[in-house]
């Protein structure tokens, strides 16, 4: 099998291209980046189907072995259907996440933020208990600890 | 006519009922009759379908009558349609919720009347990634799921979900890239993609193709699988969703994934090449995902984390490739779907009644409603593991096959698959504690919602200790929210429901892990799969 040496630099170069723009911080660059991955997923699926230059389509005077795999052109058509689907999804939540935000970002999360902030310290679950004498009252201690308290001071 | 070439209809209903559903979005109450409907009579189809294949195996569809490599297959075996049967009933479930919670909130119009076409669809990508036959029909199950989830997890495109959805949408389109990559390499390797034919093919191939191929489908079902190094996107998607969409997320997405791992390294590469790699990740998931959770004061966002922590359990029970190890991670699947579910869909009333899900805002909730606290009560003892409940009966299972395989690695998964129990304990213990027996006037900051009901339960207004700042806030309370404290009675209905469903899994333990036993028998085994699909060897009529 003979592969299209060109097809496969242009997908290498769109694959590198669109995983760099993946990794941006700004919200359209990752949109044209997974856009650039799509079709460079879709040469790919190309390139599995053979040789080119075969007939694509049936007609009574080709041999049966002469034919294009129709196969992976199957594959391209629905996954160019998904990925326009998801690309278009993809612009209204950037459009909406514009509106309310006025900022092409990825936003931080809240919550996250929060709980990587608080210490490991719990005043609630982590305190010193006071130890409840109101049942068990032992002045001659209490007092012998309040007066040390005091000699300290 | 064999009763299993039904199944096509367990993603052709759903589909006509969403689109049944999206012509009557003007007519609220019609719309929840159709998709109640639908749901329910998929449920009842997969109920036949899983009493066909209770006993004789696997049964394939040709769709359209081509033969085995070339058409679309779907495929019933025992797996798929205990799956299916489950997360039909977990739909049903949350979608009586919903329509429960809708028609409370007298949410008629707008974006939500987009729920439940949409809901139906997700459903329907469900059925058809447990039913598929091939590589590429699953990929398609897949997408068709995840894109009804961008919709449902997005709903209202409130900012919050606005963030967190875009990260779900890029983290979803990623992973679905990566599989279609793999879908083409393993296609040019082999020249099929049904996963009948490769299960023959692939083990043709050199070792080297093997591993890399291997290696791509598990990082794509990795991804939506949500295991450890690969599943930061889920705590942080999940919470914000409104309250029945994280549930059915929660219970069926991530099962999707755990599926998807169980067909491939049971059927596509058996002979467990990665099985040292699985466990190691399966161990990182179990601890991990729990410490993360030990140190979260949002219930939602705590429960995101377990669930993170016990797909670790079903990844190691995969791993393990025995029969009792592997029956014991499908029978784990199956009650973690039913758990977790239901422990969101209790959040979601916590959440109705207290007027938030943090619990440093929360308390007295078990005096407030005794029956909230028995509904988060049971679930919550069944997923850390306590007997005599489903998840004990799971996870013993599990530490039997660990133990059974013997080897040092499996000794430490073990010992991590207890630790991660233990703290999964911790996690909705500390939950129970401060949000169902403190008293509201403990709490750092007590929500002015849960003043308010504390208030009208107790006939005065504000509660004791909170003073005069409490009545104030209690007013509030009132004002924002409306007529405080009354939990609507198919919310409440449907979620009893599932947690009794949860227990009966106990109570049915028994045949179900016969079930799952005789299931992972033939997926290890895979003959009879093969059979189905291509016919006696001979491949044809």
């Amino acid at each position: 099998m003979s592969a299209n040496l060109t097809l496969l630099i242009v997908m290498g170069v769109l694959y590198a291209v669109g995983i760099y723009l993946l990794l941006e911080r700004s919200l359209t660059r990752v949109l044209l980046g997974l856009m650039l991955l799509a079709n460079a997923t879709n040469i790919l699926l190309l390139a599995t189907g053979g040789y080119a230059g075969l007939a694509p389509i049936f007609s009574k005077d080709i041999p049966a072995g002469e034919y294009n795999d129709p196969l992976p052109q199957a594959f391209i058509l629905t996954s160019i259907v998904i990925s326009f689907a998801v690309t278009s999804f993809m612009l209204g939540l950037i459009y909406r996440s514009w509106l309310l935000a006025r900022r092409d970002d990825i936003q931080d999360d809240a919550e996250d933020r929060k709980v990587a902030a608080q210490g490991s310290f719990d005043a609630e679950e982590d305190a010193d208990i006071d130890l409840d004498t109101t049942e068990f009252d032992e002045p001659a201690k209490n007092d012998n600890k309040t007066g040390k308290g005091r000699g300290t001071r | 006519m064999n009763i299993a070439d039904l199944a096509p209809l367990a993603v052709a209903v759903p589909f006509l009922g969403a689109a049944v559903a999206f012509m009557l979005i003007r007519h609220p109450r019609a719309q929840q009759t159709v998709s109640i409907s639908a749901v329910a009579l998929t449920l009842a189809l997969e109920a036949v379908l899983l009493a066909s294949v209770w006993t004789t195996g696997a049964s394939a569809v040709h769709l359209g009558g081509w033969l085995p490599p070339f058409g679309i297959v779907m495929v019933v075996d025992q797996l798929s349609s205990l799956l299916l049967v489950v997360s039909s009933a977990v739909s049903l479930a949350v979608l009586v919720y919903a329509t429960g919670q809708g028609a409370a909130d007298g949410e008629d119009k707008g974006p939500v009347s987009v729920f439940h076409p949409t809901y139906l669809i997700l459903v329907a990508g469900v059925s058809n990634a447990f039913l598929a036959g091939d590589l590429f029909n699953l990929y398609v199950g897949f997408e068709i799921l995840l894109t009804a989830s961008y919709v449902l997890m997005t709903l209202g495109g409130t900012g919050e979900r606005i963030r967190a959805g875009v990260t779900y949408v890029v983290v979803s389109v990623v992973s679905s890239m990566l599989f279609l990559i793999a879908i083409a390499m393993i296609y040019a390797a082999t020249g099929t993609i049904t996963l009948a034919d490769l299960a023959v093919k692939l083990g043709q191939l050199e070792p080297g193709t093997q591993i890399m191929l291997h290696l791509l489908l598990l990082v794509a079902f990795g991804i939506k699988a949500a295991v450890f190094p690969l599943s930061f996107w889920l705590p942080d998607s999940y919470p914000t969703a409104p309250a029945p969409v994280t549930a059915v997320f929660a219970g069926l997405l991530t099962k999707v994934g755990v599926y998807a791992i169980i067909r491939t390294e049971t059927l596509l590469f058996p002979g467990g090449s990665l099985d040292t790699l699985l466990m190691v990740v399966a161990l990182l998931t179990m601890l991990v995902g729990i410490l993360g959770a030990v140190a979260q004061t949002d219930i939602k966002r705590m429960l995101s984390f377990t669930l993170v922590s016990h797909i670790g359990y079903m990844v190691f029970g995969v791993a393990m490739s025995s029969v009792v190890g592997l029956g014991a991670a499908v029978f784990y699947v199956i009650h973690h779907i039913t758990v977790q579910t239901s422990l969101f869909m209790v959040t979601g009333l916590i959440e109705r009644r207290g007027g938030t899900s943090s619990i440093d805002r929360l308390g007295g909730l078990a005096k407030l409603s005794p029956l909230l606290g028995v509904l988060y009560f049971i679930p919550a003892m069944n997923l850390a593991g306590i007997p005599p409940f489903s998840g004990f009966l799971g996870k013993l299972g599990l530490l039997q096959a660990g133990v059974t395989l013997g080897t040092p690695l499996a000794y430490v998964l073990v010992a991590g698959g207890v630790v991660a129990s233990l703290l999964t304990l911790l996690a909705v213990a500390r939950v129970w504690n401060k949000a169902f027996w403190r008293s509201p006037a403990d709490a750092v900051n007590p929500d002015p919602v849960l003043l308010a009901a504390m208030g009208a339960v107790a006939g005065r207004p504000g509660t004791k200790g909170a003073g005069t700042s409490g009545t104030k806030a209690a007013a509030r309370g009132a004002a924002v929210q409306g007529p405080v404290g009354v939990l609507p009675r198919m919310m409440v209905g449907s979620t009893m429901g599932l947690v009794a469903l949860g227990v009966a899994l106990t109570v049915f333990a028994g045949p179900l892990f016969a079930l799952a036993g005789q299931g992972a028998r033939d997926m290890l085994d895979r003959q009879a799969y093969i059979t189905a699909v291509m016919g006696p060897q001979e491949g044809g009529q």
